[in-house]
């Protein structure tokens, strides 16, 4: 029954705790009657855990206050982060009116009828990250580590190759994505984050227009870019300011012409 | 959300219960409370899908407890814990038990930072020695000592029933 193992200090902790296995602990038991000095300190160290436990038991025990509600703190960060964006696009808004009509920047509303696609396109990736970008729990079906199954995926469902653009020189760390359906079939989201938690998302589906400038598209809550290259669209969206999103639109459209 | 309401909400009362031990102050261990609440949620996305949620959400308590302890000690000198002990953790009881309790509360308060999370962690949370040793970010065997330290010291202060003096005289050498 008794193994040789000489009985620890760290065994008699075990025994208060209740942690050992049941040989163990019987084990122990016959030590402690053997050795009465002993098993009076240890029977100390349970009534000590035992006081511990009922004496702060009572907090426990108390109702949870409202402004520790988790389902209100989680819906309170969402409604945050959507406030963030709609400032930041108030402000974005008015820097594109002053400076609208000197490049090939249109605002939506406002647009051709050959834009018209690309006005779907920007819509679509708004509507997916308005969803997913505000998501703490999934944003993404698959992270990093299943880059080449999302590629696979996405190249399945789509029948078409998407590159999956790497923007860790500009500071995004790529969280993943997924596939999401629009009006107009199914469509690849990825997603990024910056140092800051701040999150930009890339949508791409196949389009009817093959080529397609870069527009910018802008409504209260988000600001987007949109283009389509060798007859795929793509849509880059974020809380951010335009004029922060135009470098990593063109870096997007580099790495893509690059891989073409 | 509903995965992160499921392993999270439960956990509340506990973190509550930890926090309010650490700082021996209703509102300051509800406000700690919910900072670890909001961090959790922003970064629920990031913890191991693997590992324990759980172990996860009171490491994330843990170091916020741990960096309004040192503020506050820059801030100034410690509450004494003949004022707190009773208003904030205070329980309904006889006379001799709620005694025994303020010297039990006081003698908790009296150990030094390090023993007092590890026995609280292991005795009150039941945290696992290994989970313990995560939460902490030290080795398994310094939970050990720091648990073994902290009983043989709560021990001796309840037996000779010194929590007071031996509280004061700790919190005083701290600063």
């Amino acid at each position: 029954m008794s193994s040789e193992r000489p009985i620890s200090e760290d065994d008699l902790h075990a025994y208060v705790d209740g942690a050992l296995e049941a040989a163990r602990h019987a084990e122990v038991a016959v030590y402690l009657e053997q050795h009465p000095d002993v098993a009076e300190r240890i029977g100390g160290y349970v009534r000590l855990r035992h006081e511990l436990r009922d004496g702060l038991a009572p907090i426990a025990e108390e109702p949870v206050p409202p402004e520790l509600n988790l389902r209100r703190l989680i819906e309170a960060r969402t409604h945050r982060r959507h406030r963030r964006f709609a400032w930041r696009n108030a402000a974005a808004a008015v820097i594109l009116l002053l400076i609208g009509g000197t490049g090939g920047w249109v605002l939506r509303g406002n647009l051709p009828p050959d834009r018209a696609n690309m006005n779907a396109i920007a819509q679509e990736a708004m509507d997916s990250f308005s969803v997913y970008g505000a998501d703490h729990e999934r944003p993404v079906e698959l992270g990093p580590a299943d880059k080449a199954q999302l590629a696979g995926w996405v190249a399945s469902v789509l029948r078409h190759d998407v590159t999956i653009p790497d923007l860790s020189a500009a500071g995004y760390h790529f969280m993943g994505g997924r596939v999401v359906p629009t009006s107009h079939g199914p469509a690849a989201l990825f997603m990024y984050d910056d140092a800051k938690g701040n999150r930009i998302a890339m949508l791409a589906r196949p389009a009817v227009i093959r080529e397609a400038p870069m527009s910018v598209h802008v409504t209260s809550q988000f600001c987007g870019y949109a283009w389509a290259d060798n007859g795929i669209g793509y849509g880059l969206v974020s809380g951010a300011s335009a004029e922060k999103l135009h470098p990593l639109a063109n870096e997007i459209r580099r790495q893509i012409d690059q891989n073409a | 959300m509903t995965d992160m309401m499921v392993l999270i909400e439960p956990m509340i009362p506990a973190l509550r219960r930890y926090a309010r031990a650490l700082l021996r102050d209703r509102s300051l261990a509800d406000d700690l409370v919910q900072d670890c609440l909001e961090r959790a949620i922003t970064r629920w996305h990031q913890r191991r899908p693997d590992g324990d949620a759980r172990t996860w959400v009171f490491t994330i308590l843990h170091n916020l407890a741990i960096n309004q302890q040192r503020r506050a000690t820059r801030r100034g000198p410690h509450v004494p814990i003949e004022d707190a002990g009773d208003s904030v953790l205070a329980r309904p009881g006889g006379q001799e038990d709620r005694l025994r309790h303020h010297e039990l509360m006081a003698g908790l308060a009296a150990l030094p930072e390090e023993q007092r999370s590890v026995l609280l962690l292991v005795a009150v949370e039941d945290l696992s020695y290994a989970e313990a040793a995560k939460v902490l970010n030290i080795p398994i065997g310094t939970v050990m000592s720091r648990l073994a330290r902290a009983r043989e010291k709560l021990l001796r202060i309840m037996e000779t029933g010194s929590a007071t003096q031996a509280g004061g005289a700790v919190l005083r050498r701290v600063k």
